[in-house]
Order: C-alpha cells, then structure tokens, then sequence
C-alpha cells in the first residue's frame, strides 16, 4: 500500500475577530490507496469542511496537504481545477446532478469538459458505468425524473468516471431510505473492492460506518479515533 | 467550447416560457431598430426625391465676366450704365474636350448640357414670362426625370417643340399641338409647337419653365456654339462634395456642389438621422439592459450546478463560456427573428417607387432596415451583456455555491 494523500497540521477558520470559527485545529490525516473508509463525528464538527480542502474546493488557513506527491497547498485555481477533474471524484448529499441533464450526460460531464465534447469513447463507458449501477434502463432518463437512490447511484458513476484515485463522498445516503443507501454502499464497496478506488463517506450513520474498513472519527477540530 | 455551447443550449431550452420572453424582448428591440432605420432612412430618402433628387448634383455654370472698367480708379464712386448687349450669356466653349473627362470620372452618371436664360411666351395676346431650358434631345430626363412627369403628350425634345408645365398650360389654356411664339430675351423669337405638358408637382417648374432643345436654344440665344451651363448626375448625391473638387481640378471650370445650396437642408436630414441613432441606441441598450438582467437572474438560480460543474472540474473559463454562449444564442435568436418580423412588417408599407410626386404615404424604405447591422449588433450587445453575469459566475466560490 501506498501512501495517497496527507494532510499535516490542517487548520481552517471561517470569519474573523469576534465571529472568528476554528473548525480544523491542526489536523493530520494520512490514506493509503484502496482504502475503504468512513468520516465520522457529529454534526458541525468539521466533516464537510475536510472533504471540501481533500478536494481541492478550498485553501486550508494553514497547514499542508499533499497527494499523489503533488502539494496542493498553494497550487493555484486552474492546476487544482485540472488535478480535481483527473484524480477526485464527488458524490455530495444534495444538488448532486445537473437537472436539465440525462443520466449519461451527466455521468459523462467529467470527461466532456475536459475533452471539449462528448466522445464516443466517453459515452461508452458513462453506459458502462450506469449499467454497472443497475441502471441500464435509465441511461437516456432527465435526471429530474430519477428517485433519490436512483440519483445517487448516477453521482457515484459520475465520481467513477474519469477514473480517478479518490471518492468523497460527503453524507451520500443521508437523503435516502434504508434500502437505497445500502444499494449505494453495496456499489461503492464493491467497485473499491475491484478497482481499489480509495473513498471517503462522511456519516453519522454507525450501520453505514460499519460497512468501511476503516472509520475516522472528528472532534474538536482534530482526529480523535 | 463545443461542449460549453451544448450546455448553454440545453440551459435555454429548459426553461422555454422564460427563454421565449427573453428572445421575444430582444426582437421588439431589434423591430424597433430596425423600423427607425427604415423610417429615418426612407424619410431622407422621400425628403431628398422631393427635393434634391431632381436637382444637379454638380453644376458647372459658365461665369459672367463684367467688362473691364475703362475709368481710372479714384476712389470715388462711378456711376455706371450698361447698355443691353445681344451677347448677353456667358458661355462654356469647347465642352467637347473636357466632358469626357467628366463623364469618366467614377460615380458620375450622367451630364447634360445646357442653355438657359429667360424669354416670354405668347400665344394670341397672353405674354408669360418664363425661363428656358434648352436640353440635348435624348438627354431630357438625365437631371429631372421629366419623361416621369410628363402627363401629355412626350418629354422628347424635337426642334420646333416645345415642353411647358402643366400650371403654364393651364393659365395660358394651351393645348397639346398648339402652336405658341417664344421669345428670348436676346431678342430672337421662334414659333414651336407644344409637344409635351409635365407636372413636377412644385411651383416654379410647373408654371414657369420652358424645355427646348438645345438647337432651339442656340437660335433663340444666338449662340452657335458652347453652353450656358453644365449639370452632372452622380450615382451617390453624397460625393458631390469630393466630386466637385476634383472637377474644377481637372476643367479649372467652377464645379459647385449641391450641398452649396442646400446645406439648410443637410442640416435638417443630419439631425433627423441623429435623432434616428438615438433612438436605436436606446433599443440596444434596451436589449443589453434586459439580456444582462435575464442572465443575471438565471445564473443565479443555477449556482449550485455551477458549483458541480467547477467541483467536477469545470475551469472558471468555461462557466464564462457557458453563459456568454447563453448570451449570444439570444442575441442571435432575437435578432434574426427581430430581423423578420421587421422585414414582415415593412412590406406591408408602400414601396420605394412611392416616394415620387403626387404618391403618398408614409416614406418607409425597406431596404434601409440595416438587418445586418440590427442582427450583428444585436449579438454582440448580447455578449457584451452576459460579460458581467458570466463573470460573476465563474468567480462563485463552489463551495458555498453547492452549499446553497
Ligand atoms: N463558509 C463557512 N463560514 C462560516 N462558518 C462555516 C462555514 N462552513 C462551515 N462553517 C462552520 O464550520 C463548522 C463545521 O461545519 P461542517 O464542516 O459543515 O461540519 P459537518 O459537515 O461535520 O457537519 C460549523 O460550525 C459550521 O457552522
Ligand atoms: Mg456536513
């Protein structure tokens, strides 16, 4: 196992002065490729917050945070916009999928804005994917029309598509009934377990929790467990 | 950028009702610019035919030279008195070698030749006084298009004939065939025959005017040779006063302009046209106030995809492009349907052909809608407009726009 991407001393503050928030108080956090792991700690205590700087969506306020060797710390905009598309994927809990779009559009966005278009090739393996996620007979569906479980597998093909090294996933099954949610987890363990595609779901869910081999635990602003 | 535009496309056509109104917006606006153009454009147009489009657009008009003072100056006045001389008329001579020179000379039309002066006309005991116009037959209709006006009879000019206007012919109850006297005022008097009766639809020509030609012209005036006057057509009525220059550099004759005379009338068809671009400039800004407002609006209510789009590796470049395209599909859309409905209606309204005399209703000229411009314009203040949104856009934050 190697080792895919570490944060050290990971600080973030929103505001500042009075209404100044410590959310990351000098976290650490390391993840070997192909792990399978859950996020936990209650509510506010700063999972998404992590999610979003793993996933280059945000600057730390100090700290550092490498991946695949690469430091992200300073790297501008437009390099973090280009290592996002090809080494992480996104599954969030709303606002997922782009409305006015297929299924397959959107499974194949990730792949057609940095191609400039939809290709065939591209197409094929949005098809691959869905089908993958037991959704062949909705590939040509407006995402509209789609259930919540049925949305969420499409994002978790989208994550897939561009094949990259991570998944973050921030409360995926939090919007869905039982069995849904544990379609979606079935899925995600089951294409770690082949691909060895390194994910991270943030929770409150212990069933869900349960499901990963490993579990990370936020408290205070650092990782207690 | 493809990909970007299929986007863009799909962001239009999912919200139809609102896309239709945006697009419906912008024609109305492009209509209207399109009307002024025609409008202000057909009014110059009808106002010029009425009055310029008649006229010579450069006259060369031989120069009376006074006599040459034989009395020393002393400065004190001198009282003067001139006897009439038969050679009354300043002449231009050998119009031979220079009126080709003329007639080459790009965006020149057309040229006629002229003898003019003033006489009388009788027939029986009623004496009018009018002024002359001798003209080359076959070139009658070169400056006034008389063959148009002419109501009786021919606008060709044969020796012996000649044409009177219709408000003459009535005050002196002549008749097509008639035979009358005219007498120049260099004394020499011929009988011709009445060949023609026109109506210009103006004053002074329809009731003061005698056309001869040229031959006739010569004998009433005595002039065996050379013209009064020379008067050329350009194609552009504008060029006039590049034209006329270059004439008086090439004959050394004095070429003068239209515009020398007209320039009251310039004016008022410059300010009418200006009051035309504001008018249009306010239907643009109309469009790019409305464009710009629209986008605003929808790209607000689609940040939270804009921020998936960014989180799934969109660059801010793209977002720009996504909306800009937004922009431009409307533009286009409003303009080219703007573009028809404006043709659509402009057809409704009477044609060019009906600007001429004695026609009437309202001066629109549809080819002077500017559609082109309209369309062009139209996209590119669309653009321009979607500049700000897109920006805005693509400034977002994904963060808390995904959040939202
Ligand atoms: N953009 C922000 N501005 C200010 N405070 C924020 C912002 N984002 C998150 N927070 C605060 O940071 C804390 C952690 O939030 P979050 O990371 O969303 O926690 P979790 O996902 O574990 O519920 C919360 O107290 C929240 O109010
Ligand atoms: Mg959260």
């Amino acid at each position: 196992m190697t080792v895919l991407l570490e944060v050290r001393d990971l600080v973030k503050t929103f505001g500042s002065g009075e209404a100044e928030t410590r959310v990351l108080r000098g976290l650490n956090l390391a993840m070997q490729t192909g792990e399978l792991a859950a996020l936990l700690g209650p509510s506010g205590s700063g999972k998404s917050t992590l999610l979003t700087i793993l996933g280059t969506l945000m600057h730390p306020t100090s700290g550092s945070h490498t991946m695949l060797g690469v430091d992200l710390t300073t790297a501008n905009d437009r390099a973090l916009t280009e290592f996002r598309n090809l080494h992480i994927g996104f599954v969030f809990q709303f606002h997922n999928l782009l409305p006015d779009f297929t299924a397959l559009e959107n499974v194949c966005f990730p792949t057609a804005v940095r191609e400039g278009r939809e290709t065939a090739t591209a197409r094929a393996r949005g098809q691959e994917l869905l089908v993958r996620m037991g959704l062949a007979e909705r590939v040509h569906f407006p995402t509209a029309n789609l259930s919540g479980g049925q949305k969420q597998r499409v994002a978790v093909a989208r994550a897939l598509m561009n094949r990259p090294e991570l998944v973050l996933a921030d409360e995926p099954t939090g919007n869905l009934d039982r069995a849904s949610a544990a379609q979606v987890m079935d899925l995600i363990g089951e294409i770690n377990h082949e691909e060895g595609t390194t994910f991270l779901i943030s929770t409150h869910d212990e069933k869900i929790a349960a499901l990963c081999r490993r579990q990370i635990v936020v408290g205070d602003g650092l990782v207690t467990g | 950028m493809l990909y970007a535009l299929k986007i863009a496309t799909r962001y239009l056509t999912a919200s139809k009702a609102q896309t239709a109104l945006l697009v419906f917006g912008v024609a109305i606006g492009v209509f209207i610019f399109i009307f002024m153009s025609a409008l202000i454009g057909g009014l110059a147009e009808f106002i010029m035919m009425r009055t310029a489009g008649d006229m010579a657009h450069i006259t060369i008009q031989a120069e009376a030279v006074d006599p040459a003072l034989l009395v020393p100056q002393t400065g004190r006045t001198v009282l003067l008195v001139q006897e009439p001389t038969t050679q009354a008329t300043a002449i231009l001579k050998d119009t031979a070698a220079f009126l080709p020179l003329i007639a080459a000379l790009p965006g020149v039309t057309g040229f006629s030749q002229q003898i003019n002066g003033s006489g009388f006309l009788t027939r029986g005991a009623q004496v009018m006084q009018v002024s002359i116009n001798g003209l080359e037959p076959g070139h009658e209709s070169v400056i006034a298009n008389l063959a148009s006006y002419v109501t009786e009879g021919t606008a060709n000019l044969a020796a012996g004939g000649v044409l009177v206007g219709k408000t003459l012919a009535e005050d002196m109850d002549l008749s097509l065939g008639q035979t009358v006297r005219l007498q120049s005022s260099a004394g020499i008097d011929a009988a011709l025959t009445i060949t023609g009766i026109y109506k210009m639809g103006s004053g002074g020509p329809d009731r003061r005017q005698a056309y001869v030609s040229l031959a006739t012209a010569r004998t009433l005036f005595a002039l065996p040779q050379g013209v009064t006057r020379i008067e050329i057509k350009l194609a552009d009525l504008y060029a006039a006063d590049t034209l006329a220059p270059r004439i008086r550099a090439l004959t050394g004759l004095d070429a003068k302009s239209w515009t020398e005379q007209a320039a009251q009338l310039l004016e008022a068809l410059q300010a009418q046209a200006q009051t035309g671009y504001i008018l249009k400039a306010f239907a643009l800004l109309t469009i790019i106030i409305g464009v710009a407002s629209a986008l605003l609006l929808s790209t607000y209510r689609r940040r939270p995809e804009i921020g998936i789009m960014r989180a799934m590796g969109a660059g801010r470049w793209f977002v720009m492009v996504v909306i800009v395209s937004q922009g431009a599909l409307i533009g286009l859309m409003g303009g080219l349907f703007g573009a028809a409905a404006g043709y659509g209606v402009l057809l409704a309204f009477p044609s060019r052909a009906s600007f001429g005399p004695g026609q009437s209703g309202l001066p629109i000229d549809i080819r002077q809608g500017a559609y082109g411009l309209a369309i062009w314009l139209t996209t590119l203040g669309a653009i321009l407009a979607s500049i700000l949104p897109a920006r805005s856009a693509a400034q977002l934050d994904p963060v808390t726009a995904i959040g939202q």
